[in-house]
């Protein structure tokens, strides 16, 4: 499909409007080229009528927007409960937004609760150990991955090492209780070893519970994780290794001088979106794999909100004020590590 | 038809392979040929790692109660026995749940699909009036949610507890895959679009006829994406479902690891008699439930991989 001459006449270009190689059309701004391939310029069709023009698409929008609407805006609103009395079942909007208004009264009620920075200190040291094991072993797997020279044998590992990924937490879980059951898998080895006598009751245990936590999610994640970074692995130019191996410089630092310096936006912008879910750390398998025995190191700000909001005796207004704590923290955590990373690395979300 | 800019862009990936495969241009060191020896175990550590957790519940799944009682189970059966295995598969219930994971996981699908590639269409078009702030509004959930309980109170005020629908409208549209969606409508080759509307159709032939059927690998990514989440998915049915025929399956095994037996045989009896009983039944549970995962997983996988780099490149 070339564009002739005669086509581009009759498409009556603005001045400045060059054609492209490829046949595209490179204009000047102000103007735009519509799906019909005529080209527009905003002061010849005002708004309203390329919105009308363009209705059909407005169509495609308008479900998505009410579902974005109901179930992600009207909750984010539905967060004012947090400093409003909360009585269920009330006519509406009282039933969303509460009844009437209390101030930092719950904000205050767990602020002042020396339990509350209990689960916050778990969820921090949590959050951190998560970040500090599940971050970098990905790298160092794909980093080794990359030196396989059988081909089906790295695409054997990689099928096998994101395996985990595709299971259901709930199946991870179990799989978690069962290993660490006293007559599971790990006691039955460490027994016939040797090394302990009767069964350790592992998930009994405050102190094993974040060490089992931390490798399940290494069980889980490390595989999946290499995906981007074998991606970007295959970007990093071939003539820096040449140039490095002429300048004398061995296996290791090529892989520290070459490929680490590659592959440093794909980590920066993991790392970001790592940094902003710090606080929502492991929640699903956390209720599922943690109880009263382990709540002292196991219990997170989200298990913990789920049991005042949702337990025995409800109390949404206190359990939605420290959801929304955790949400608040979130988005500032996100947003200060990508201005960061933008400053010091030029690589960021957005 | 093969452009000169076809050959260009495809030549030095091709030199970089034939470099990649002949790695006798450059000869190994002593150091790295220990390094390369070491790799190899360490690779074949972390799949064995991988698996052998699995198998080990395969082998439960398939053992004698006694054998798992007393622990002896390893990654084979032992004292071999479909005992157990028939106790799940002549429960009802199990099958029951079974079914709605298979409902929900269709029903799920095919809207989150409609809603996310017609989203997608929509604000991958440059020319229409809006679209930034379109972005925008789906942008912003992934960096600011309402929490847990404001979405609670929504759906029990919506009257959609204990409804399908609890299941399969919150968290329809993942923002991930409409920024990959979006993407990929960008990349589409406006010529064929232009064609279309040339030849008289509109912006709905245009997508549901040219659009659509022209994107069927990263439909099929995407299909996938949302399909294995639900599959996967219980904290939905655990916080907005409370009958027991409506849960999906996930549910069936999360009761059974609290300790909640499904025909309710865990009241009185035996504390340690029925744990053992439930080491089994967990392990068929689990064994059936990530079966059909299992078998499909190696075929559909590399799709997975694609939708990701395809997202990484948005982001």
């Amino acid at each position: 499909m070339s564009i002739t001459a005669s086509s581009l006449a009759s498409r009556n270009l603005p001045k400045g409007a060059k054609v492209l190689p490829d046949g595209r059309l490179k204009l000047p701004k102000g103007y735009w080229q519509g799906p019909d391939g005529s080209v527009r310029h905003a002061q010849t069709m005002p708004t309203w009528k390329r919105m009308r023009k363009d209705w059909r698409l407005y169509t495609f929008v308008a479900l998505p927007l009410l579902y974005f609407l109901i179930f992600c805006y009207v909750p984010m609103i539905g967060n004012v409960i947090a400093f409003r009395k909360y009585i269920p079942g009330s006519p509406f909007p009282y039933n969303i937004v509460g009844s009437a208004w209390r101030g930092m009264t719950y904000v205050e009620q767990f602020v002042t609760n020396p339990a509350f920075w209990g689960v916050f200190t778990n969820t921090l040291i949590i959050a951190a150990l998560s970040l500090i094991f599940t971050f970098p072993l990905p790298i160092i797997l794909a980093l080794l991955l990359n030196e396989l020279r059988s081909r089906r044998f790295k695409r054997f590992v990689q099928t096998v090492s994101y395996l985990p990924h595709f299971l259901s937490i709930v199946l991870v879980a179990g799989l978690i209780l069962q290993l660490t059951a006293s007559n599971g898998l790990i006691n039955a080895a460490l027994m016939k070893i040797g090394m302990i006598d009767s069964p350790i009751l592992f998930m009994q245990d405050a102190g094993w519970f974040r060490p089992i936590y931390i490798i399940s999610q290494i069980w889980q994640t490390v595989g999946w994780g290499t995906i981007l970074y074998l991606a970007a692995l295959t970007q990093v130019d071939d003539q820096q290794y040449e140039a490095a191996a002429i300048d004398g410089a061995g296996r290791w630092r090529q892989t520290w001088h070459v490929t680490l310096p590659g592959i440093r936006p794909t980590m920066i912008v993991l790392l970001v979106l790592n940094i902003g879910s710090f606080l929502g750390v492991g929640f699903e398998k956390i209720i599922l794999i943690y109880n009263p025995a382990t709540y002292e190191t196991g219990d997170v700000l989200s298990t913990y909100l789920y049991r005042i909001g949702l337990g025995t005796v409800p109390q949404y207004s206190l359990a939605t004020a420290i959801g929304l704590f955790q949400s608040v923290i979130g988005l500032i955590l996100i947003i200060v590590s990508n201005v960061v990373s933008r400053r010091l690395t030029e690589a960021s979300l957005w | 038809m093969v452009s000169v800019s076809d050959i260009r862009e495809s030549g030095p990936a091709k030199v970089a392979d034939l470099t990649r495969s002949k790695p006798t241009v450059i000869k190994d060191t002593p150091g790295y040929k220990v390094f390369r020896i070491v790799n190899l175990v360490v690779m074949v550590v972390v799949c064995a790692v991988i698996i052998l957790p699995l198998l080990n519940i395969v082998a439960l799944a398939f053992s004698s109660e006694a054998a798992v009682t007393s622990g002896q189970v390893g990654f084979w059966p032992v004292g071999f026995s479909t005992s157990t295995f028939m106790v799940v598969v002549s429960d009802s219930m199990f099958w029951r749940q079974y079914l709605n994971t298979v409902i929900y996981t269709v029903l799920y699908t095919l809207i989150a699909m409609f809603l996310t590639t017609t989203f997608a269409y929509a604000i991958s078009r440059k020319d229409l009036v809006g679209k930034s702030f379109f972005t925008w509004v789906a942008l912003f959930t992934m960096f600011f949610s309402g929490g847990m309980i404001p979405s609670y109170v929504l759906i029990r005020e919506l009257h959609m507890m204990d409804t399908i629908w609890a299941m399969v409208l919150p968290g329809t549209i993942s923002v991930f895959n409409l920024l990959v969606m979006k993407t990929s409508f960008e990349n589409f080759p406006k010529e064929l679009e232009e064609a279309a509307y040339v030849d008289g159709m509109t912006t709905y032939g245009v997508f549901f006829r040219i659009v659509l059927p022209l994107s069927k690998a990263i439909i099929a990514t995407m299909v996938l994406f949302y399909a294995v989440s639900m599959w996967n998915s219980w904290w939905g049915a655990f916080l907005y479902l409370t009958q027991k025929d409506l849960f999906p399956v996930t549910m069936y095994l999360r009761n059974l690891i609290a300790g909640i037996n499904s025909q309710g045989g865990a009241a009185g009896g035996d504390v340690a008699a029925q744990a053992q009983i439930n080491a089994n039944i967990k392990s068929v549970a689990m064994v059936l439930t990530v079966l059909p995962i299992i078998c499909v997983y190696p075929f559909v996988q590399k799709y997975f991989v694609s939708g990701v780099m395809l997202g990484a490149v948005k982001a």
